[in-house]
């Protein structure tokens, strides 16, 4: 557009600059239209997220880093160690559990009842779980439940001679595992549909054998994506907040539950903002996991899109 | 190279079955504990579940909590819908240079936990308080941020489906205002893809428990953790058939979305 402005004919300019400035109107008519959606992000999401940076740094006279330094207390990165644990163990058994689950279901038929119900099945658990999951496993083996009695009762076997886990990491990491595989079957299952059976043949016709199928065909390429897989059942257990709460009355063995706590009582003098600073915490871990699980991501879409 | 195929097709079904079974027991023990668990006391509980009146009288939380819940999943959807299509077609349509930074925001909440939001949201929701009052309705804002990621992929892929240019430059040289494209142009276009992502929407707000928690707000699974501490059975009956209702909801998702590839 600028260069016809600049032409020397100098009978054009005028209607031409009209052109010009209606092109900035339409443009800026065209950005008004997104203007709800930005608002609303920035009142929602854009001004928590600030909140709780700038709050990491703030003291009562202004600027300070008292309250990140205050991470380093001892019973703050046991909860750190304990979540980051927590996640890894139920990361890494999800994910090997999961894939298999995933495996079964690709082999099966792709539009029969047992994928589609066992789709369904984890969108519920993976997604919609928490404080429901927690009574499940109450109702199973807690103090009274179904398998604690039957055990006792028919078996001779006490559940909890060594003292009630379930409400501490171990029955935690249970717990976690039973939404992570189902997760696990939801990411996992659309790069296990990429692999095509024509790749197999291939390996078959040149002589391959199963192992070598595996080993040197569908497991390099899968291996990105299960990785990546893994990363964000990571950060879903990392994040999880409903099923510890509801599980564990005392005691704050990991991060959210401590975030929970500085949150409901806020009586520590001068340490208001703790809670900002470990949240910060949380959103550096989980900012950190997710990135590495974009990279992962390009590369499995690169082979399995 | 038959007989090949035949052996591992047999390996695979015996792979399969093996892993859905024991799988399996692991995933079904625990709901058909909560059966037996609730059904102890001679199924009263499930008598009490199905009958609303005497619900609402016995466990007036609880019902409190169900009605809430409902009201914020229907809230939530729709200012998910008029919040993101129109902006997710304008976007395309008008400024594809933004689609990028729509996408990246959109993703944002997957990055920044529930727990970690309702410590930032403390301050907005003072004002929220403020100006619209205290009532459980008002977490649809939060709602309809935690959705978002969701949602948006969805919509985006019901849109990359469609020529929306193309549609939208018809409708308009015919004399249709953006309204008309938008109501009865595109959105029919995407009307699956807007299914999905409001079902999505609504199995999420419904199964929402952090924020609500911990803005004191009424919804129904703060209202099971409640029920948990005074009755035990009934918390896990209502448990059980929140759970069933959701996997009621995605099959018929599941169906449904089926079906609309089938017709194409």
């Amino acid at each position: 557009m600028a260069d016809v402005v600049d032409t020397p004919d100098l009978v054009a300019p005028k209607p031409e600059i009209r052109a010009h400035r209606r092109v900035g109107i339409a443009r800026a008519r065209s950005l008004l239209g997104t203007v709800p959606f930005f608002a609303y992000v920035v009142i929602f999401l854009v001004i928590p997220t600030l909140v709780v940076i700038i709050g990491a740094f703030t003291g009562d006279g202004g600027f300070t880093l008292a309250n990140v330094s205050a991470l380093g207390a001892a019973y703050i990165v046991d909860a750190f160690v304990r979540s980051i644990v927590l996640s890894a163990v139920t990361a890494v058994v999800g994910a090997v559990l999961g894939a298999l689950l995933a495996y079964a279901l690709v082999t099966a038929k792709p539009n029969g009842l047992l994928r589609r119900a066992v789709t369904a099945a984890s969108g519920v658990l993976a997604q919609f779980g928490g404080v429901t999951l927690a009574f499940a496993f109450l109702a199973t083996i807690g103090l009274s439940g179904f398998v604690t009695v039957f055990l006792k009762d028919h078996l001779g076997f006490d559940l909890y001679a060594n003292g009630v886990w379930l409400f501490e990491l171990p029955g935690l990491v249970l717990v976690y595992t039973y939404f992570q595989i189902p997760l696990m079957v939801i990411v996992f299952l659309p790069a296990l549909d990429g692999i095509r059976p024509q790749w197999r043949e291939a390996t078959e016709s040149l002589g391959g054998s199963t192992w070598n199928y595996w080993t040197r065909v569908a497991g390099p390429l899968l291996t990105p994506a299960f990785l990546g897989s893994t990363l964000l059942l990571f950060a879903n257990a990392f994040s999880a907040y409903a099923t510890a709460a509801a599980l564990v009355s005392q005691g704050n063995p990991i991060v959210p539950l401590q975030i929970r706590s500085a949150l409901t009582s806020e009586v520590v003098l001068g340490q208001q903002n703790l809670g900002k600073a470990m949240a910060l915490g949380m959103v550096i871990v989980v900012a950190v996991v997710m990135a590495l699980y974009a990279l992962l991501q390009r590369r499995t879409a690169k082979w399995l899109a | 190279m038959a007989g090949l195929i035949a052996r591992r097709a047999r390996r695979q079904r015996v792979f399969r079955w093996a892993v859905v079974l024991v799988l399996g027991v692991f995933f079904l023990l625990p709901m058909i504990a909560m059966v037996e668990f609730a059904s102890r006391g001679g199924g009263e509980t499930w008598r009490l579940l199905v009958d609303w009146p005497q619900l609402s009288e016995k466990y007036p939380d609880l019902a409190t909590g169900i009605v809430a819940s409902l009201g914020q999943a229907a809230l939530t959807a729709l200012l998910m819908l008029v919040l993101l299509v129109p902006t997710a077609v304008w976007v395309r349509l008008r400024l594809p240079g933004l689609r990028r930074l729509v996408e990246f925001i959109c993703l944002l909440p997957l990055t920044i936990p529930a727990i970690v939001l309702v410590v930032g949201l403390a301050p907005v929701y003072a004002w929220v308080n403020y100006f619209l009052g205290g009532s459980s309705l008002t977490l649809t804002f939060a709602y309809t941020i935690l959705v978002l990621p969701y949602a948006y992929r969805s919509i985006d892929t019901g849109l990359s489906a469609i020529d929306v240019k193309t549609l939208a430059e018809a409708a308009r040289s015919l004399g249709c205002g953006w309204a008309t494209v938008m109501w009865r142009v595109v959105l029919p276009n995407i009307r699956s893809a807007v299914l999905s992502a409001a079902f999505l929407t609504v199995a999420l707000v419904l199964g929402e428990f952090t924020i609500a928690s911990l803005l004191h707000r009424d919804n129904l699974q703060v209202a099971i953790e409640f029920l948990g501490k005074s009755s035990a059975t009934m918390s896990v009956a209502v448990s059980l058939a929140a759970l069933v209702l959701a996997f009621i909801m995605l099959m018929l998702l599941s169906l449904f979305g089926d079906r609309r590839k089938a017709s194409r």
